[in-house]
């Protein structure tokens, strides 16, 4: 195996200190190069614009030597479990999907939380029928945001690639052992070709350990084998709602405690610029390039504006909102879907909340000119919606 | 794994639960045994909550009799009486969703050949009629298909037990259970036939009256399933409490619905496994 030829090295320095270099590449490229990097055991594809290209491409690593085992699976429901049995088994997996995809698969979601599985997959965002739509839309990641599965939204090539890489890190954490999406908007990102440092040294994450999950590893070797006493969940006593309900505290307690994790990898959880603006813009995904562009003309209008870029959305970065918001006068919150899942988080997390604008949100595979945004801040309210 | 492992550490010994000790100290990963052990050896299956008259616990007695290495075999399952069962299993087993139990022992057994490339994992599944031939058939019959080396087992009930007796495939043209008001209006699912033209080396249907019969398509199957291709057992357990008949009768009805024809046996092996099986002798029995 080609893969046999990389060095093994800790997430620190394959994030931090190998040599990297600048390519021109698109952003399913940008997974192909991550997923060189991350010595993944297991990759399972099943085929849905505009995430099919960067399953083509870990398929060719595979082909190459680099991932040791890949197929197409029947629906994404089953690749969601086929990855599930893989992780009890104490593999390494990945695999991608969107939109109709996700919500296919979705049943499959809080059964990894909840099994403790350190599986890391890409979602590259696109609505949901009906009526048909391919489009770019991150509708899905309201419906995901209770599934305890830790969330992150990449800008662009660059954040898609780095997270995957330590989105590995933070899910194999003993303490966290959950598993990651990371979302990016399709067709913006995956079909766009960006300036991306990706890695160039012959190295590769190290191998994952499955002695550092906290459930026995589903092998054989791993004691207890009968870690189950009884049915618990099934029976219809205190006993068992107690224990069901203190094992999923347990997941978003373990949620939590990936914070330090992330926050080593990503800084903070939120990126600022402009803090004392008395317009603020929060936003996350493209929504946030567009945001930047948006604040350029106004900049240029000699009107001053704050962007906060959320990079974590589970977990949120509460505390980090509350601050960054405290002076603001106006909030606006741009976002690529209907539900407008990011203003109803931020709403429930700062006083004052009547200071939001909810929007401009655009769908269905709309762009987002910064002008809207721009007209959405000058009137401080909505526009034709 | 080795027996090292299960070897209790003599410090923590008196703090281990009975049943567990139980397991490590009275052979119950003893390989190689035969259903006349069941009774003498310790059983892999603690007291669980199923039914009294259960035919459903009975065969996975039966089949956990019958595990040719028990010490390195995970059991796969899904939601349906039988989950209830599994947890008290003594061996790594999974409960994860309603009729993904094939997509799972996919991933589980793909990940178990790349981690111990010199070991024989042994990966069984065993689900309800409804997880495997309803809700789950893409599943069961995509892992079949891509050829994977499971096997495959059917607590064929002919009902939803689980949920209080509604319809599922395998119920039987005509009858009358909730959810078919007016009786089921087609046929049963013929599984055994589907399995042989989807892939599967060895299928067999057996009813859990005939314990010998359990025994050796179960201990065969999973043999197959090692080195030549996918495999399926189907065994008819009669539910006491659905069909409304004694605890005490059930495993009668299991024999009798055999005698009067209402439940088709039947063995399938393809010449690859036959030839393989012929290799292996006695061990095979
Ligand atoms: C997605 C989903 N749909 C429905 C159910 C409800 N359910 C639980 S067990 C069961 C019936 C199981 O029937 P079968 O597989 O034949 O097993 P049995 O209980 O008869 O042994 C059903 C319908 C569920 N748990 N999940
Ligand atoms: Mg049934």
């Amino acid at each position: 195996m080609a893969g046999n030829n990389l060095k093994e090295v800790s997430a620190e320095y394959l994030l931090f200190e190998a040599k990297r270099e600048e390519k021109f590449i698109t952003g399913s490229e940008a997974v192909k190069e991550a997923i060189l990097r991350a010595n993944v055991d297991l990759a399972i594809s099943y085929p849905i614009t505009p995430q099919s290209e960067s399953m083509h491409l870990v398929g060719d690593l595979y082909a190459e030597g680099y991932v040791k085992d890949y197929f197409r699976g029947e629906n994404e429901f089953a690749v969601m479990s086929e990855v599930a049995g893989a992780a009890m088994a104490g593999v390494r997996v990945f695999t991608a999907t969107c939109g109709p995809g996700t919500l296919r698969a979705f049943e499959n979601f809080p059964m990894w939380a909840g099994s403790r599985l350190p599986i890391v997959m890409a979602f590259m965002t696109r609505g949901v029928n009906a009526p048909l739509t391919i489009q770019p839309d991150t509708i899905e990641m309201s419906f995901l945001l209770d599934t305890g599965m830790i969330m992150l939204h990449a800008e662009n090539a660059q954040d898609l690639y780095d997270m995957i890489l330590l989105a590995y890190d933070v899910a194999e954490q003993t303490s966290v052992h959950l598993p990651v999406g990371v979302f990016v908007d399709g067709f913006f990102v995956t079909h766009t070709r960006q300036k991306v440092k990706v890695i160039v040294e012959d190295v590769k994450l190290k191998s994952y350990d499955p002695s550092r999950s906290p459930m026995p590893t589903i092998d054989m070797e791993t004691p207890p084998f009968r870690y189950m006493r009884d049915p618990f969940v099934m029976k219809s006593n205190f006993i068992s709602y107690a224990a069901h309900a203190s094992w999923q505290q347990e997941v978003i307690a373990a949620m939590y405690r990936s914070k330090k994790y992330l926050e080593k990898y990503l800084g903070s959880l939120i990126e600022q610029t402009n803090t004392d603006a008395e317009i603020q813009i929060v936003a996350s995904g493209t929504a946030v390039s567009q945001a930047r562009a948006a604040a350029k003309i106004l900049k240029e209008e000699g009107i001053e504006v704050g962007i906060i870029k959320i990079k974590s959305i589970r977990p949120f970065p509460t505390e980090e909102i509350k601050d960054a918001l405290k002076n603001a006068e106006k909030i606006v919150i741009p976002e690529f879907n209907r539900a407008g899942w990011l203003a109803k988080e931020v709403a429930s997390t700062i006083k004052n909340n009547d200071r939001i604008v909810h929007g401009p949100r655009v769908y269905g595979g709309m762009t987002m000119p910064p002008e809207i945004i721009v007209e959405v801040i000058k009137k401080g309210t909505l526009i034709g919606v | 794994m080795s027996e090292s492992i299960t070897k209790p550490n003599p410090y923590f010994k008196e703090y281990l639960p009975q049943e567990y000790k139980d397991i490590v100290e009275k052979e119950a990963f003893k390989k190689n045994k035969s259903f006349l052990d069941l009774g003498v050896v310790k059983e892999l299956l603690e007291e669980h909550p199923l039914c009294a008259g259960c035919n459903l616990a009975l065969s996975l007695k039966l089949i956990l009799v019958a595990l040719p290495n028990p010490e390195d075999t995970i059991i796969v399952g899904s939601t349906g009486c039988s989950s209830l069962a599994l947890a008290q299993v003594g061996i790594h087993n999974i409960h994860s969703l309603f009729g993904n139990q094939n997509a799972v022992a996919t991933g589980l057994k793909r990940a178990l050949s790349i981690r111990f490339p010199d070991k024989v994992k042994d990966v069984v599944v065993m689900a309800g009629d409804g997880a495997t031939a309803d809700i789950g058939l893409d599943m069961t019959l995509h892992s079949w298909f891509r050829k994977e080396k499971i096997t495959t087992i059917m607590f064929d009930n002919e009902i939803y037990a689980n949920t209080g007796g509604q319809e599922s495939g395998m119920t039987p043209c005509g009858r009358v259970v909730n959810m078919a008001p007016k009786g089921k209006k087609f046929s049963k699912i013929n599984m055994p036939e589907i399995a042989k033209t989807s892939g599967c080396d060895y299928v067999a249907a057996v009813s859990v009256a005939k314990p010998k019969s359990v025994f050796s398509s179960v201990r065969k199957a999973i043999l197959v399933a090692r080195e030549i291709g996918p495999t399926y057992v189907q065994i008819f357990t009669p539910c006491p409490t659905n069909l409304k008949i004694k605890s005490s009768e059930a495993i009668i009805v299991a024999e009798e619905k055999v005698k009067q024809g209402e439940y088709p046996i039947s063995e399938y092996i393809s010449p690859q496994a036959e030839e393989y099986l012929k290799n292996l002798g006695e061990l095979s029995q």
